[in-house]
């Protein structure tokens, strides 16, 4: 009853005072209202991140050679000739956490059909390749186990090369090609996948048993890498773990010796990404809060000229008896009504600023419940925080010389 | 013989200025009976406004006792004070004090605001009788800038009755008013009176004391005179006196 009738005089002199009321509050409205929409270009592009990764195998599990050093020096990774074929079968025959493993030799050069040619990398692979890259065939099909034991020049290749090597629209499939002077069978045509996070085009490329790169195109009989697929991806961590120890005893490591190979999850990429995106995220709240703060200190600045304005009206609130407390709870209640109305407009200009941002400059945006929940519970503290020491200034008046305050 | 609703004995009130005390009050003693019509007059500096303060509660005495209606005043917190004074006290002020760009009746209401016991329903109905017995019953909605001064000190009151106080404490209450319209508040304080609500009235203006059943006089912090007035004045027949005004 009492509470409700302190509500009742606040929102009086809130409403006596619109215009100032409302330029207090704009501080809070802007500063409400730029979390929500930081945190929303924040945690969209996080999220796109995250989706275009998932696209391209979210439980990939990428196994390199790692950098090692050769009669004292030490040697680039890529150089490293470490990684074979035996590596790929022992993960294979051990690990249980994995469900498509594949070698993989790659290279470039120059696709040529006719009188086109483009230059595209090739990739030499096994079947379960696609399966790991998570790709379909949009026509023909792919080049099976027995293909690759004998090591077929047949090759799957990507819209991209298609577009560039069969300029007039004929049905690549069944077609032969050379690579770099090696000529190959196109059985299949993959699907359209466009480009990755990193801008690489994921459609330029050919794809043909390794055992034909290794020895056709390569020359070498080591592996450039061994993809393979966790069963999934919360199993993606453990998946990494086992095959490092695989490769550990493959290697014939002893405990003071590092790996000689690096393997790597998605996960680990994810978790790079999100935290360079999470980072750009902390500082745009850090900025908005910065606002909301600002926004603070003029809802305490305008409560502060309110109670030395209105002096006399709690001299004479205080003479007909208003307590110390129920004077304190009038400015305190004004001043997170103040606040809240203010936090409600910002969330809802947040709101609206993030479809604008969607719709005309095509971020990808994702507004976070949390955000919400967090920037109110701000204003709502920001009021109480920032309410407190004008409202108990004016609770701590004396009754006398309020009364005779001019 | 009615009773005491205001009792003081042996009041006093020091005030330390640095390092020297001044002494505004300096064993003061009377008593209030229901009913009475006192006027506490006094020059500046005489202790009047000391006194006001702590018969309103507003102040403590630094020794002596104060009761009122049967309460000692003495070592009550300051929110107990603010209780008696939400309850026995109706405070009329020199200058109005009303809230401004808020309603009469909003303005009347206000003390009833801060005692929980009343319920809105209540409130609103006891604001109304009171703007009807001071004669504001037509201008319920209006805000003091749509009113005269003699109106707003009507408004003001009316907020003295509202909590039916067991005194109403006027502090100049005509001072920033001419004479016709003094006149006419200190009519409508004589009619309160007469149905039985008991005044103190503080001032220095020594024809209103002639309106009043009793008059004390204060002189530096102490009591000089303490009569009652035999030929109390009616301020109705002063008022017909006045010259009309031609409006």
């Amino acid at each position: 009853m009492r509470l409700l009738n302190l509500f009742k005089i606040a929102t009086k002199a809130i409403i006596l005072n619109k215009t100032r009321t409302l330029l207090t509050m704009l501080g809070i409205i802007i500063g409400v209202a730029s979390v929500i929409a930081m945190l929303a270009i924040g945690e969209g592009s996080k999220e796109s991140i995250r989706t275009s990764i998932s696209a391209m195998g979210s439980n990939m599990i990428t196994i390199k050679a790692g950098a090692d050093t050769r009669g004292g020096v030490r040697q680039e990774a890529s150089v490293m000739e470490s990684l074979t074929l035996s590596d790929y079968e022992a993960i294979k025959a051990q690990s249980t956490l994995l469900s498509y493993s594949s070698p993989v030799v790659e290279g470039r050069g120059q696709v040529i059909n006719g009188s086109s040619n483009w230059p595209s990398s090739i990739y030499g692979v096994n079947p379960e390749y696609l399966n790991i890259k998570v790709v379909g065939l949009q026509s023909g099909s792919m080049f099976t186990d027995a293909e690759v034991k004998t090591a077929s020049k047949v090759a799957v290749i990507g819209q991209t090369v298609v577009d560039n090597v069969f300029p007039d629209g004929q049905d690549p499939v069944g077609q032969m090609i050379r690579f770099n002077n090696i000529p190959f069978k196109v059985i299949g045509v993959l699907e359209e996948k466009g480009e990755n996070t990193f801008g690489q085009d994921q459609d330029d490329v050919v794809i043909a048993p390794y055992t034909t790169v290794q020895k056709r195109i390569l020359a070498i009989d080591h592996l450039n890498q061994i993809m393979a697929s966790a069963i999934s991806e919360e199993e993606a961590p453990e998946a990494v773990l086992e095959v490092s120890n695989i490769l550990r005893v493959q290697h014939k490591l002893t405990d003071s010796n590092n790996d000689d190979f690096t393997v790597r999850s998605m996960e680990e990429l994810i978790s790079t990404f999100s935290s360079t995106s999470e980072m750009l995220t902390i500082l745009l709240v850090a900025v908005a809060s910065i606002s909301l703060l600002i926004g603070g200190i003029g809802i305490m600045n305008i409560m502060y000229v309110s109670v030395k304005e209105r002096t006399k009206e709690i001299g004479l609130r205080m003479a007909v008896g208003g307590k110390g407390s129920d004077i304190l709870m009038q400015f305190l209640i004004e001043a997170i009504l103040i606040s809240i109305t203010g936090g409600v407009l910002g969330v809802l200009l947040g709101l609206g600023a993030t479809v604008f941002i969607e719709k005309f400059l095509n971020w990808p945006t994702s507004v976070a419940l949390y955000s919400i929940v967090i920037s109110f519970a701000v204003c709502a503290v920001t009021g109480i925080f920032f309410g407190w020491y004008p409202a108990r200034k004016a609770s701590a008046l004396d009754p006398i010389t309020a009364l005779r305050y001019e | 013989m009615s009773k005491a609703i205001i009792k003081i004995e042996d009041l006093k009130r020091e005030f330390t200025m640095g390092t020297e005390t001044v002494h505004a009050l300096k064993g003061i003693s009377f008593d209030i009976k229901e009913g009475e019509f006192v006027t506490i007059m006094g020059s500046s500096g005489s202790g009047k406004s000391t006194m006001l303060n702590i018969l309103g509660c507003l102040d403590q005495p630094t020794s002596g006792t104060y009761e009122i209606d049967g309460v000692r005043v003495k070592d009550l917190s300051r929110n107990e004070l603010a209780t008696i004074r939400n309850e026995k006290i109706g405070f009329i002020f020199q200058s109005y004090n009303l809230l401004a760009r808020t309603s009469a009746i909003e303005n009347v209401e206000l003390p009833l605001l801060y005692n929980s016991k009343v319920s809105t329903e209540e409130r609103r109905k006891r604001a109304i009788e009171a703007l009807e017995k001071v004669g504001l019953g037509e201008r319920l909605h209006h805000t003091p800038s749509q009113l005269s001064g003699g109106q707003q000190q009507r408004v003001a009151i009316a907020r003295s009755l509202v909590n039916n106080p067991v005194m109403i404490l006027a502090d100049e209450a005509t001072g920033n008013l001419d004479t016709r319209t003094s006149y006419e508040i200190m009519s409508l304080f004589q009619e309160l009176n007469k149905q039985g609500i008991t005044i103190t009235f503080v001032t220095h203006e020594p024809d209103i004391a002639t309106f009043s059943s009793r008059t004390i006089v204060l002189k530096d912090g102490q009591v000089m005179q303490d009569y009652n007035n035999h030929n109390v004045q009616s301020a109705a027949n002063e008022l017909a006196k006045l010259p009309k005004q031609d409006d």
